[in-house]
């Protein structure tokens, strides 16, 4: 990262003590700024983002540790250096107690400057580099979960890797459950901002008031509670991307903003007057029908059109019922892992009974069921008891085929669950008698569960 | 645009040809140097026994002793200071006109070692390049062998060449 991207401000009284570290700096490639006094220093603070702060520790009115203090509540993360020209031990305690990182007498030894700026640097790049290869390792373990082989995952993986390579705007969308938030990952992870992060917005999850201040960021005292400056989402993922999930559940007011966002690329922080620009990739997803919305006048045109650039629709389970065992497998493996539980197959009783069920809630509704399955059954296997009863109960099954056979039996069975498998009273509601019922449970073979 | 070369002290052992040379070699321009007289009386500072560099600058900026279109430097052997540091080698004026070099503390007998005139022509050689781009508008080079890198010590000048490095070049 160049010098310039980070910022020094220099607060003394003395001119010429203002000019010569500005002048020392600006060789060095930093931005900088300088400030007379306290107010001064405050202000600038405020307008503006600086990383490190050189703090006069005797100035008229307010003194250099009590400014610190006023430059810590605005900034947390600024790191301030007291420059004292008595040299005791008193003082340089004192600063250092109040989470000063370090002090310097005057003069200053020109090494020693120097030395301390470019720890400070190097400091600030490991803290970048930490969280963005912490989100990176998480990209890494998430992007493996999207599994299959049917048609239609496999034009799903096209799509992706047709978009990732470009900037352009996604729109993912699917019902509930359906992975929306891992193909979004996958698109990050396959792009060129792939070692920057990709910040996820739940805009469902939060509500108005906040989501603006966790988009945008906020201004120390832009509301009840904000005693800090605090960046928002969009900052955070600036040269990454950003993910807004349940985009369909943001406000009208929120609306306005967000295509402003997206078509100016900056915005200003709550409570704020700076401008801050970024360079994001906006992936969006939705399980809502956008399109009525718009025409309900719920959710603005001008955004939708700016939102659907791109579309990726991703199927229900149901309707990839071929990728289900491949999908079973792997939530098996994943969950013996995370559980230490040896469980290496799934009988193929379980597995007919998993392929047959529809999955309302999708590919999470089933790795759900193979955790409750890792949980209660006994290893090396899942079988059909282990799995949750709304998948066994014959109203989640649809028949194998249309014969007249086949409806009979699953509809045999779904009476004999009904009845906790009383006999006489399943055979009372089937309409046929007792022995009738035992033939027939003896020749589809039918077991109380 | 040329560059000029003010020596405001005797430098009896100065190679100047030399030292316009590769002044020439590092910015493509040509060289001058000349003798000159500045009083600098007015800028001792006798609690710290040295001369304010920023205003030696601002001596040299209204003395008329400058060209139009030059760049100027002062080589002198006087101990320098700004008024926060405890020394410079050196001072300019980013994207000015003006800068000074000194070789009072590129000496080897400044730190007890023996005399040696020929590293005392490559640190002055250096310290007036690396001055002279900042005149130019160029700023601290993260490449320790390139000229523009920042040097607090006299070791720090013998690691870098007398010469700009690629992106300094392009930025030249």
């Amino acid at each position: 990262m160049n010098n310039k991207n980070y910022g020094i401000l220099i607060v003394d009284d003395e001119k010429i003590v203002r000019e010569s570290l500005y002048k020392w700096f600006l060789e060095d490639g930093y931005r900088v700024d300088t400030a007379e006094n306290a107010a001064e220093a405050l202000r600038k603070l405020q307008s503006a983002t600086f990383d490190i702060a050189f703090v006069d520790i005797k100035m008229p009115g307010m003194d250099g540790l009590e400014l610190q203090r006023h430059l810590k509540d605005i900034d947390k993360s600024l790191t301030v250096i007291i420059i004292t020209a008595f040299a005791s031990v008193d003082s340089a305690v004192r600063a250092l107690k109040d989470g000063a990182y370090d002090y310097v007498t005057k003069p200053i030894d020109p090494d020693e400057l120097t030395h301390i700026v470019n720890n400070i640097i190097n400091q600030k790049k490991l803290l970048t580099e930490n969280i963005q290869l912490r989100e990176k390792i998480d990209e890494l373990t998430q992007f493996d979960e999207i599994v299959g082989d049917s048609l239609q995952i496999k034009k799903v993986f096209e799509l992706i890797s047709t978009v990732a390579k470009t900037d352009t705007t996604v729109l993912i969308r699917g019902e509930s459950g359906t992975g929306k938030e891992l193909v979004a990952r996958a698109i990050h992870a396959h792009s060129s901002r792939k070692y920057f992060p990709i910040i996820p917005v739940n805009c469902g999850a939060i509500n108005d008031n906040l989501l603006e201040s966790e988009l945008f960021g906020h201004e120390k005292g832009a509301f009840t509670g904000a005693q800090y400056r605090r960046k928002g989402k969009f900052e955070m993922a600036d040269g990454g991307s950003i993910f807004f999930d349940e985009i369909g559940c943001v406000s009208e007011r929120l609306q306005v903003d967000l295509l402003r966002v997206l078509e100016a690329k900056q915005f200003t922080r709550v409570g704020g007057e700076q401008v801050i620009n970024v360079d994001v990739r906006v992936i969006c997803a939705t399980n809502k029908d956008l399109e009525l919305a718009v025409k309900e006048g719920k959710f603005r045109e001008d955004l939708y059109y700016r939102l659907n650039v791109f579309t990726i629709f991703l199927p229900p389970l149901r309707e990839r019922k071929s990728d289900i065992p491949q999908l079973a497998n792997h939530f098996m493996k994943k969950f013996s892992q995370v559980m230490n539980k040896p469980v290496t197959q799934i009988d193929p009783e379980a597995m007919d009974v998993l392929v047959r069920y529809d999955w309302p809630g999708n590919i999470r509704e089933l790795a759900n069921a193979i955790e409750r399955a890792m949980v209660v059954g006994k290893p090396p296997q899942i079988s059909k008891e282990d799995l949750p009863f709304q998948l066994i109960n014959t109203n989640g099954i649809k028949p194998a085929s249309d014969s007249i056979e086949e409806i009979e039996k699953i509809h045999i069975l779904k009476i004999l669950n009904q009845c906790n498998w009383n006999i006489s009273k399943s055979a009372e509601v089937l309409d046929i008698d007792r022995a009738t019922l035992y033939n027939k449970i003896n020749k589809y073979n039918l077991k109380n569960r | 645009m040329f560059i000029e070369i003010l020596g405001a002290r005797n430098f009896e052992k100065l190679d100047v040809g030399l030292l316009c040379k590769d002044v020439k070699s590092a910015f493509n321009l040509e060289v001058a140097f000349r003798k000159t007289v500045i009083d600098f009386g007015a800028t001792f500072d006798a609690n710290r026994i040295q001369y304010n560099s920023t205003q030696i600058l601002h001596l040299l900026l209204n003395s008329g002793k400058i060209q139009n279109n030059s760049k100027a430097i002062i080589l002198t052997d006087l101990d320098l200071f700004v008024p926060i540091l405890t020394y410079v080698f050196g001072e300019a004026e980013l994207n000015g006109r003006t800068a000074i070099a000194s070789s009072h503390r590129l000496h080897n007998e400044y730190y007890g070692l023996p005399k040696n005139e020929q590293l005392l022509q490559t640190r002055i050689t250096k310290e007036i390049i690396h001055e002279l781009g900042h005149t130019f508008g160029l700023i601290h080079c993260k490449d320790y062998k390139c000229v523009m890198h920042s040097s607090t010590y006299v070791e720090d000048i013998d690691l870098k060449e007398a010469s700009l490095c690629i992106s300094c070049k392009v930025n030249f």
